[in-house]
């Protein structure tokens, strides 16, 4: 599967970190519902993290469409929230 | 994924399909998506320029204020070595609020510098899928009958689609750290405009408005420490047979200067 950070590259991941990828986001979605900051910031890294050492950088020249996208590494907390809420990162 | 992922990629994935929904002739999509790739490669670097342009008036602030640092630090020394504390106090005031604003734009140039450096590594990366969108449709052209090419054209498109979209993402984001700057560009404007880091020798015989403003702004306690520091610069380097008497010298008798 294809994963892709916002604002930095795209990422070749195998299929079987599936499982452990939703867990991850699951942590996270977890620390913006409960207002944790801190734990936000703890779960946001572990997962870009994750992504970043187990997969494989898209080429420049390469043209995929990422199954997943994730939100820039410098999201700040009010932003996550806003993701939720529904005003979103990215505008219409 | 349901999580903040996920919600991420169905933002940016519907946002790419209204970006391709707009050509309806399937024969378009690659001259339109071509077309809106070039327009988007011009927005990013428009981007950019407005990026550096906050920047470089930040810059110039922070050359102001560092000037008018160095003046009230010598004009303290100097109100001090002739036995006025309280204009000495009061430039060293003045000094320390210069010196908040100061950190402040430091960070926040230091932070536009940041954005400069997302968006020019973004705009390098579009430019590199253009251009294999670019040899791409070439290829497909000559290697697929006309129905499957489409479908790998348009395959093509989303993808540099959400390229796109993430690019639009990040100038946003610069856009609103550029509109913050602007904010605290302007409130330091106000400040100089006020007279807020004027020479002291501008300042008129009694406490005026910015004096208030200024003692409830400042740390009280900088400018304290400040002003012991200079009194013992000022009173050391003296050395010869002039000094002071230490014995019962008071400090309470000075009139403020006119």
């Amino acid at each position: 599967m294809i994963v892709r950070i916002s604002g930095e590259d795209q990422f070749r991941i195998d299929e079987s970190l599936h499982a452990q990828l939703n867990q991850l986001d699951a942590t996270l979605v977890q620390a913006v519902e409960t207002g944790d900051e801190e734990a936000f910031k703890a779960a946001f890294s572990a997962l870009l993290d994750f992504v970043r050492s187990n997969g494989a950088v898209v080429g420049d020249d390469e043209i995929e469409t990422s199954d997943l996208i994730l939100p820039p590494d410098d999201i700040t907390f009010a932003e996550a929230g806003e993701e939720f809420t529904g005003e979103g990162l990215i505008p219409d | 994924m349901a999580g903040l992922t996920g919600r991420m990629s169905t933002v940016v994935k519907a946002k790419v399909s209204k970006l391709l929904d707009r050509a309806e002739d399937p024969a378009e999509t690659l001259d339109y998506s071509y077309q809106k790739q070039v327009e988007q490669l011009q927005n990013v670097k428009k981007g950019i320029a407005d990026v550096v342009t906050a920047k470089k008036r930040l810059q110039l602030q922070e050359t102001t204020l560092k000037q008018q640092l160095v003046k009230l630090d010598t004009q303290a020394r100097q109100a001090l070595s002739t036995g006025n504390e309280e204009l000495a106090r009061t430039a060293l005031e003045r000094k320390n609020v210069a010196q908040t604003e100061l950190q402040g734009l430091d960070t926040q140039v230091s932070e536009l510098e940041a954005q400069q450096e997302k968006l020019t590594d973004s705009e390098q990366k579009l430019r590199a899928k253009i251009e294999a969108f670019r040899t791409k449709k070439e290829v497909i052209k000559a290697q697929y009958s006309a129905a499957e090419a489409q479908v790998r054209i348009s395959e093509a498109a989303t993808g540099v689609g959400e390229q796109m979209a993430d690019v639009g993402l990040a100038m946003q984001r610069a856009v609103d750290k550029t509109e913050n700057m602007k904010a605290r560009a302007d409130a330091v404007q106000e400040l100089e405009a006020a007279g807020t880091f004027d020479d002291i020798t501008t300042l008129g015989s009694g406490e005026d408005d910015i004096d208030r403003q200024l003692k409830e702004l400042s740390s009280k306690s900088a400018v304290d420490d400040d002003l012991e520091k200079m009194k013992a610069e000022v009173s050391a380097p003296s050395g010869g047979g002039a000094q002071l008497p230490s014995g019962g010298q008071g400090e309470g008798s000075e009139e403020q200067q006119a």
